[in-house]
């Protein structure tokens, strides 16, 4: 009894040396500072501000069939913002899509023949936006649907409590009616930088002790195997879980992506996900031989897959069958399913429990594989 | 907690030798990379293990720094089986390999630190030796500095030096001074006579042939197979040789396998 516990501060000891040993090389080291640290900042922004939401001057048509005092009063108010600009005003719908398709407007509004106090109390507006550019097409969405709400409330406060009317907006959008925009795109890049960040650090870091002979030595110690792997992978985990918080911060206070569900349910996946990446590092550290090959492996190796096949910048309903299957076994594609319910659909874990459950089926499937190449090396 | 004692022809190997081998074969696949090798090492002695590349050496050395497992064959390292208790072989040697001087981005002092933790040497003790070590190697000014900014030379004593930092009953250097110029060889040698001296057994591989003279007893393998075993002056007595490289000339000139 006296021994085991003996032995077990002497395990603790080891690893400690060890964990502060890892830390000395990377903080010792710029290149692997940027990469772990600079690089997804830079990402997240780059990613993040190029499909901006941010809407000013949009050149929009509007097709007014009505010619009412109501639709007057409202492009007036859609003329007056900041916003948009009336590019065009028709009174027939004919050339709405020739317009769009030459990229002349971003949106029409149209005013059915019927809109008006006098035809009736229930209107609608119809909103005909070009969905390529999704998040443009929501904010267009979002801004007319406040400036029409906005006219509304002060129309009802003209006629004290009674409200005259009722408009409701008919929104059809045009090109990407799934509407994919810059939110869903946020959970993928940080799966991607997750992705690419944890597997190539942990590859390299082992693969850099056999490149120069110091896992050798490592293995002749008293040092189990199974820690030393333990103790190569620990630190990386705690360093990826840094940046994923670094990661979610920005994303929440600059690029204003909404965490609507828990965020300890969040990073309880995520830490799942991390360690999924570890095993990936650790499998390819365990074929990888030099420093290059390892980093070849895990940049390319999962650049790649998880650009095209996690679904955040192309839609996977939309590939082949083959393709759709393959995506299957990249685990970012879980993982960006689970952030984005959680961040952006607010949901519990009762309705990620599967992406969950296969992202550990794959972490235990790759450990395995590692310590049995490991092993192999053993003999 | 004592070991069970191994006693072969009433001689109790354990207490006799450092390293005892017998039969000892290692295969992978149908390559016999070691072949049925049977040699002794004694305590405190100085024992070159010399062959060309492929002749099996480093995978012999694996298999008695408790690596990798043999096919077939008894061996002993330190009293302790290769096939069960390759834990406390570990605990029980040391090793420095010729591709690894320590961690270039740790200090000298870190690189210390690390590997007596590793070894299970105490803090206090830690402490002492360390302070020690800085003297004999003369590198009290270098103690914060960077590995990597230290000359070849130096790595390599200051590798050794921390080899046997835990005091190892056995050490097994694989090549150490490659690369490394006569005069740090020969102060190499100097370190590695004072280990002796302490009564740390030393298992050196080398390529130098005339650091082969400076080992009490030396082997030569060809082919897997040790072709020949004794003190320098026995072999080159046997072979009519004028030195040991004459020797391995002769030896190893019949080898097959080359890398």
């Amino acid at each position: 009894m006296h021994h085991k516990k003996k032995n077990n501060t002497k395990i603790f000891k080891q690893f400690g040396a060890f964990i502060r040993k890892e830390f000395y090389h990377v903080f010792r080291d710029k290149r692997t500072l940027l990469v772990m640290f600079a690089l997804p900042a830079v990402q997240i922004l780059l990613f993040g501000f190029a499909l901006t939401n941010e809407l000013k001057n949009a050149n929009i048509m509007v097709v007014n069939q009505a010619s009412s005092i109501e639709s007057k009063e409202i492009t007036d108010k859609i003329e007056a913002s900041p916003f948009f600009t009336i590019k065009m005003a028709e009174h027939n719908a004919e050339n709405v899509e020739t317009y769009i398709k030459q990229g002349k407007i971003k949106a029409v509004v149209i005013f059915p023949e019927n809109f008006g106090r006098a035809t009736g109390k229930d209107n609608t507006v119809q909103l005909i936006t070009e969905g390529t550019d999704p998040n443009i097409a929501k904010t267009i969405i979002n801004y007319i649907n406040a400036i029409i709400g906005d006219y509304q409330l002060t129309e009802l406060n003209k006629n004290g409590t009674k409200m005259p009317f009722t408009i409701d907006v008919e929104v059809a959008m045009l090109y990407n009616p799934e509407l994919n925009g810059s939110m869903m795109f946020i959970p993928g890049v940080i799966a991607m930088v997750m992705m690419i960040v944890c597997t190539t650090l942990t590859a390299v870091s082992v693969v850099r002790e056999k490149e120069f002979g110091s896992f050798e030595v490592l293995l002749v110690s008293p040092l189990r195997p199974i820690l030393v792997l333990i103790s190569k992978a620990l630190p990386y985990f705690v360093l990826s879980f840094a940046n994923l918080i670094i990661i979610l911060l920005m994303s929440k206070y600059i690029l204003g992506v909404p965490l609507k569900g828990s965020v300890f349910l969040l990073m309880a996946e995520s830490m799942l996900f991390i360690l999924t990446c570890l095993t990936f590092g650790l499998l390819f550290s365990s074929i990888a031989e030099t420093q290059a090959v390892a980093m070849l492996l895990s940049m390319m190796g999962m650049l790649l897959p998880t650009i095209l096949f996690t679904g955040f910048i192309f839609p996977l309903e939309n590939m082949p069958t083959f393709y759709q299957w393959l995506a299957n076994i990249v685990p970012a594609k879980w993982y960006f399913i689970v952030v984005k319910d959680i961040m952006l659909k607010g949901v519990g874990f009762a309705s990620i429990w599967k992406e969950t459950a296969i992202l550990g089926g794959m972490t235990i499937t790759l450990t395995a594989l590692s310590l049995l190449k490991f092993k192999k090396r053993m003999q | 907690m004592k070991h069970k004692e191994l006693i072969v022809d009433g001689v109790n190997i354990t207490d006799k030798y450092a390293i005892y081998a017998e039969n000892l074969t290692k295969k992978f696949g149908d390559f016999t990379a070691v072949n049925n090798i049977s040699f002794n090492v004694e305590k405190g002695e100085i024992f070159g293990f010399l062959g060309a590349n492929g002749a099996g050496k480093t995978t012999a050395m694996r298999i008695l720094s408790g690596l990798i497992k043999p096919t077939s064959g008894t061996a002993y390292v330190a009293g302790y089986d290769v096939y069960k208790e390759q834990e406390k072989i570990k605990n029980n040697i040391g090793y420095m390999s010729q591709k690894f001087s320590l961690y270039e981005d740790l200090t000298v002092v870190e690189n210390i630190k690390f590997y007596g933790t590793i070894y299970g040497v105490k803090p206090k003790e830690n402490k002492e030796r360390t302070f020690t070590l800085l003297e004999t190697l003369n590198l009290q000014n270098e103690a914060n500095k960077l590995v990597g900014s230290l000359p070849l030379g130096w790595k390599q004593k200051l590798a050794f030096s921390v080899a046997i930092f835990h005091i190892p009953k056995i050490v097994f250097l694989d090549e150490p001074t490659s690369g490394v110029d006569p005069i740090t060889r020969r102060q190499f040698w100097d370190l590695i006579y004072d280990a002796s001296n302490k009564g740390i057994t030393v298992f050196v591989t080398t390529h130098y042939m005339d650091e082969a003279e400076y080992c009490n007893r030396i082997s030569l393998m060809v082919d897997g197979k040790i072709a020949a075993m004794g003190s320098p002056a026995e072999l080159k007595n046997k072979y009519k040789a004028n030195d040991v490289n004459e020797v391995f000339y002769h030896l190893a000139h019949s080898a097959k396998r080359i890398e």
